[in-house]
């Protein structure tokens, strides 16, 4: 009798199996990319071995490449923007959460959430028509004509370069680092604030002593969750950095990223040239999956520290637009999040 | 006594004035790049302007009509591709949330989603574009797939787990199988919320600049097969901002334009939805 009720459905006998098949196609997925991307560039890493990632001559014509003026733009220009965004994007979730008045919070937070969504081409379509002429006739002529003398500051300015695509960069951030930080600054219960401010606090230290210190880790995670937004950036970057293959001290000086050196050449490269492409490609997947991985110890490090009976909780924060953060929250303010 | 009470307060205010004009400047600097795009392609668009061929090189005019299609065309695609996928991967994870494959799914997610999506368009690239010979919207189509994958996976499993255990039980306990139950009343009752996870990463696939450029290139007719490069919005924007001709240069504002509009009415409506949902 039970044999015939499950062999009347049919589909029941393999719907298990072709769910774990889809399971099991994800992880071939992620799996097979670096090693995808890593047979694309093997032509390249057996003929410049280790020698890529300090070399700073991009040949195309004698077929000669090196790296490290893309790695060091990305680098600079990526922790520039952080450097920028962090402040920015914490005082702004501070603001939404605890000091902004009821009405505001809701709008402004969605706004902010709804930014997050403008693709990348589209910031960097501003940032190339009317942020670079802008900053040509202001800020950088201004900077290169009274700091000129400081390495910083040397000219000349042509709009786009270091300084523009720092900027973009941060405006694109911005977005992600105060959305994440804001949900994690919900978690922190209402009763520790009203509890402070019972003992006479001001907001600023109920913040200082309370929210910042409840919030940390999962800010943290925001912060770095920004980081690799910044340095996988491709788009916006390409369009205004300049694309210049030289490592420059200025900040007003054109500059070239690992991902930009990818879009602005790949279209037209062959040979050897494409091979050193998908390894500035494989070098920019090793930086970002490394950020993940730091991230990672760093929520496991605090998830011992739960089992030593600080209880933190790592949780999983979606943002609306896909991308994800673990952050970590008290235990008991678990209940404040849905 | 008193002193140190000023003292505590004007610090409080001085901090509380730093963090609301930060916010300002957040704000303001994010509002006024969507004035430029509103504000510069409501100049350029027209009835034509999406329906038109791009003009030749040269001439000034034309329109982004081939641009629409081929994204259209490619996000359509990529959802029609990663949306199974990602719905039974999601229906595996709920079945077996601590199985040792589940696990393992969900860390190779996470890595997908913090890959930066150029390198989901080298990936393709090799597997696809090299072996075919040739870009094509076929390629593109994919590459956007892989992008949606993970977000469809992720949001869909979330959306499961919200409806109640005891809708599953009942329905098992009744004699149903597991497939009955997941296919007649799990899904069903989480219709609405897999719906806002597929829209979210419509958005975020029809946005996509750099995937697409590594596997469809561009073109500049109508698209006429798979097989074949295509254009796309974004592709278009790019290639059209960095171009020195300023007919150009307008035109990719009213792309942004196009573009923006699209993929913000995808996310105000899901945002909406679940407005109301809480609501109840």
């Amino acid at each position: 009798m039970r044999e015939k009720i499950v062999t009347k459905d049919p589909g029941e006998g393999i719907f298990p199996h072709v769910t774990a098949m889809a399971a099991i196609l994800i992880i071939l997925l992620s799996g097979s990319i670096f090693f995808v991307v890593l047979s694309g560039a093997m032509p390249a890493l057996k003929k410049f071995k280790l020698s890529f990632i300090f070399s700073t001559i991009w040949d195309p014509v004698l077929d000669i490449y090196g790296a490290a003026p893309a790695i060091y733009g990305t680098a600079v220009s990526s922790f520039l923007a952080l450097l920028i965004a962090a402040p920015l994007g914490v005082g702004t979730a501070i603001f939404l959460t605890e000091l902004a008045p009821g009405w505001l919070r809701k709008p402004v937070s969605y706004m902010v959430e709804l930014l997050a969504a403008v693709p990348s081409v589209v910031f960097g379509l501003w940032g190339l028509l009317v942020l670079a002429p802008w900053l040509r006739k202001g800020v950088g002529l201004f900077l290169d004509e009274k700091f000129g003398f400081i390495p910083l500051f040397r000219g000349p300015f042509l709009g786009v370069g270091m300084l523009t695509g720092t900027l973009v960069l941060t405006i694109m951030i911005l977005p992600t680092v105060t959305a994440i930080s804001r949900e994690v600054m919900l978690t922190v219960p209402l009763d520790q604030r009203e509890g402070m401010f019972a003992l006479g606090a001001t907001r600023w230290e109920v913040i200082r002593k309370v929210i910042l210190p409840g919030s940390k880790v999962g800010i943290v995670g925001a912060l770095l969750l920004g980081l690799g937004r910044a340095m996988g950036e491709a788009m916006a970057v390409t369009m205004v950095i300049g694309n210049t293959f030289i490592i420059s001290p200025s900040l007003l000086s054109p500059a070239q990223t690992l991902s930009s050196l990818i879009v602005s050449e790949f279209p037209e490269a062959y040979g050897m040239q494409l091979s050193a492409l998908m390894l500035l490609g494989l070098i920019l997947f090793a930086i970002t999956l490394a950020i993940n991985i730091i991230a990672l110890i760093m929520v496991n490090r605090s998830a011992a520290r739960l089992k030593a009976g600080k209880e933190l909780v790592p949780v999983q924060i979606s943002m609306p637009y896909g991308e994800g953060a673990l952050v970590l929250v008290k235990k008991k303010n678990l209940s404040k999040m849905e | 006594m008193l002193k140190r009470k000023t003292y505590r307060k004007w610090n409080s205010r001085i901090a509380e004035a730093i963090c609301t004009v930060f916010s300002f400047i957040a704000v303001l600097a994010l509002v006024i790049i969507v004035y430029y795009v509103f504000q510069r392609g409501f100049q350029v668009i027209s009835w034509s302007f999406f329906t038109s061929l791009p003009a030749p090189v040269g001439q000034t005019g034309g329109g982004i009509g081939n641009a629409i299609v081929g994204s259209l065309v490619m996000v359509s695609l990529g959802t029609l591709c990663s949306v199974p996928i990602g719905m039974a991967a999601a229906i595996y994870l709920y079945e077996n949330p601590y199985s040792r494959l589940a696990l393992v799914t969900r860390f190779a997610n996470k890595v997908l989603t913090g890959i930066p999506t150029l390198i989901i368009g080298l990936y393709i690239y090799i597997l696809i574009v090299l072996r075919i010979g040739s870009y094509s919207a076929l390629a593109g189509s994919i590459s956007l797939a892989v992008v949606m994958l993970p977000i469809i996976t992720l949001s869909a499993e979330e959306m499961l787990r919200l409806v109640p255990e005891s809708w599953r039980d009942a329905s098992l306990a009744l004699g149903a199988t597991r497939r009955q139950t997941i296919m007649r009343v799990v899904l069903p009752a989480s219709a609405g919320g897999l719906t806002v996870g597929v829209m979210l990463a419509v958005a975020t696939a029809a946005g996509q600049t750099a995937p697409v450029l590594l596997t469809a290139l561009s073109s500049r007719f109508w698209l006429a097969s798979l097989g074949q490069p295509s254009a796309s919005l974004p592709v278009l924007i790019y290639t059209y901002a960095v171009s020195p001709f300023t007919d150009w240069q307008n035109q990719a504002w009213g792309a942004a334009l196009s573009l923006i509009i699209f993929i913000f009415i995808l996310n105000i409506s899901a945002q909406v939805f679940i407005a109301l949902r809480q609501r109840r």
